[in-house]
């Protein structure tokens, strides 16, 4: 880390540590970190092992007789030799493709991926034209991925940055556990989606299954179409002007933007009532309940 | 975890055995220790299908004097299939301890099912007009291979990847289950029943047979007893989505149906194909892909959903 070595680390207070990393407490949920970005501190946002990749290098590999091992490891060995744009053809439905890249690349799929695709990822810009299995972009970090068809359940499992776009449905716990980024769903989204979010937001342009944002901590989820139910502690929240006009963008960015606009969409926030957010002991607790 | 699959043809016969050979072995890393098929070919009016078990598998290796025994069993099957009026029109071995027999029968058919059944050692995987229930230990190439289900033709067809857990690695704990003794019906799941022990008392008070612990027979049982009550399928799949608890996705297969319904929480995995001509499903695109490489348009079920579809 720029300026702090190793051993003044580990003299600090965890305090300390979180300011001289470039991190704050976040004072909304007090529970979450964020990083505050400056460009000068660029060095703190990108992996020293990530290649530098150059864009307008392009390749294409035929996936139809590839394992998933394989095919990641040629992808690294083409990301280290500076391709910056990898086309991947016939991957039909295989799993954990395109998982742990860590730096900026043009990666498209020209096909549908199985389950835990684009996992553990941090920078690329990912364009699936099929559909995806379950767990698309686990633990994402940053970067763009759009899926141009659905996408099954645990979609965005917590993602911590980026926006990560199904311009179809997707199935249930579409965003269990989010700590962060954007979430776009052009369609439906399946039961308990936003379940233990506690950062971040997502769009539903349809409808949204029972239990929405069933004990989220924070977050919004913003819905077009119909809830069938809300979850434990997630209640309708204040719809502002300048949310509608973040909304606006942001679908439009995409090409996801209804034709009447976004004013009918309903947006949902956690409660706060339960038991997480008193200060309340264990043992407290026997007492009063 | 377990992986399941469907297909079924509208209007038309197909070579459903390869087809499901490929969709299952696509499906091996989901269970690798057993695997079985619910095959649905042409109906032979008046003739009866039935596959038996007569030991498991691993009795082959274990068992002194199991090949006397094994015969022993089968002489006491056509005994008692002859004593019930039954004319076996064909009998054949597909293993030294799976039997396939074509019969004729107009009698009582639960009562000549129990009374085989109460051989030690036998147990009917199936019985009906079109289903052929093969299952056996292995991954779903060596399964086929041995019963040589490359070749069978049908409109319909179910099958299983079985990763035991909790119940032991045997044929009778393999999928599918038949809905004993409901005619061509069979039943496989991928999930957990948490209220399968109170529901097995009830089905057992009323009257059904369980032949293993595996939860998943209850489903089998359920159906078959909503089926003998007039309660057509997709009502039985809806009963079954509010009265059975658990995670659990399941496909049912009938005479010219196929139906699936997904728990409350969504939490089992079933990727779904629909066209004119066909309609495939399994736990994972990967399998459909095994008989539709081109690109398709797939999605997931979603909770409580319940579809049944023709042949």
């Amino acid at each position: 880390m720029a300026g702090v070595s190793d051993s003044q680390l580990k003299k600090m207070t965890q305090e300390e540590r979180v300011k001289a990393l470039g991190m704050a407490t976040e004072q909304l949920s007090g529970r979450s970190l964020f990083i505050e970005f400056n460009a000068d501190e660029e060095d703190r946002f990108t992996y020293p092992w990530a290649p530098e990749v150059d864009f307008n290098k392009r390749i294409e590999i035929n996936a139809d007789n590839m394992a998933s091992t394989a095919l990641n490891e040629k992808m690294r060995e083409l990301m280290t030799e500076g391709y910056g744009s990898i086309v991947i053809k016939n991957p039909r439905g295989k799993h954990s493709l395109g998982v742990g890249i860590l730096n900026r690349l043009n990666l498209i799929f020209e096909g549908s991926l199985g389950y835990f695709a684009v996992g553990l990822i941090d920078g690329p810009n990912v364009r699936i034209k099929g559909r995806v299995g379950w767990s698309c972009a686990e633990n994402m970090m940053s970067g763009t991925v759009v899926i141009e068809k659905n996408a099954g359940s645990t979609f965005g499992a917590a993602l911590r940055g980026g926006d990560l776009v199904c311009g179809g449905s997707v199935g249930s716990r579409t965003g269990i556990d989010m700590k962060g980024g954007t979430i776009i769903v052009g369609g439906d989204a399946g039961a308990l989606t936003g379940f233990m979010m506690q950062r971040g937001r997502v769009i539903i342009c349809g409808n949204a299954g029972k239990n929405l944002g069933d004990s989220m901590y924070d977050g919004t989820i913003y819905v077009g179409g119909e809830i069938r139910s809300l979850g434990v502690d997630a209640v309708p929240g204040e719809f502002t002007d300048l949310e509608r006009s973040w909304l606006s963008r942001k679908l439009r960015q995409f090409e996801l933007l209804p034709e009447k606009g976004v004013d009918h969409f309903t947006k949902i926030i956690a409660g706060k009532q339960l038991w997480n957010y008193d200060n309340l002991e264990p043992t407290e607790k026997k007492l009063i309940l | 975890m377990c992986g399941i699959a469907g297909i079924i043809h509208r209007g038309k016969s197909s070579n459903v055995g390869s087809e499901m050979t490929a969709m299952l072995q696509a499906l091996k890393h989901r269970g690798p220790d057993s695997t079985g098929f619910a095959i649905y070919g042409e109906t032979k009016p008046g003739d009866f299908l039935m596959r038996i078990k007569v030991a498991e598998k691993e009795d082959m290796d274990k068992g002194h004097g199991i090949l006397d025994r094994i015969k022993e069993r089968i002489s006491e099957v056509d005994k008692r299939l002859r004593a019930h009026d039954a004319t076996i029109k064909e009998s054949e071995n597909a293993t030294a301890y799976a039997l396939r027999y074509v019969i004729s029968h107009d009698g009582n058919i639960k009562e000549m099912a129990q009374h085989l059944e109460e051989i030690d050692g036998v147990e009917i995987l199936s019985l009906g007009n079109r289903l052929e229930l093969i299952k056996d230990l292995g991954d779903a190439a060596a399964v086929s291979e041995a019963y040589g289900l490359g070749s069978y033709e049908g409109t319909h067809a179910i099958g299983h990847a079985r990763m035991a857990t909790e119940s032991d690695v045997d044929i009778r704990s393999a999928h599918p289950y038949w809905a004993f003794p409901y005619n061509d019906v069979s039943v496989v799941h991928n999930g957990q029943i948490t209220n399968y022990w109170s529901m097995r008392r009830e089905m057992e008070r009323r009257g059904h047979r369980f032949t293993s612990d595996c939860d998943s027979e209850l489903l089998a049982v359920f159906t078959a007893h909503n089926l003998a009550h007039g309660v057509s399928l997709e009502e039985s799949l809806r009963r079954s989505v509010q009265e059975i608890d658990g995670v659990f996705t399941y496909l049912v297969a009938t005479e010219n149906q196929l139906g699936m319904a997904k728990d409350a929480m969504a939490a089992k995995p079933l990727v779904l194909y629909e066209s004119d001509e066909l309609i495939a499903m399994a736990s994972e695109e990967v399998a459909i892909r095994a008989i539709l490489p081109q690109e398709i348009d797939t999605h997931d079920p979603y909770d409580e959903e319940v579809r049944v579809w023709q042949a």
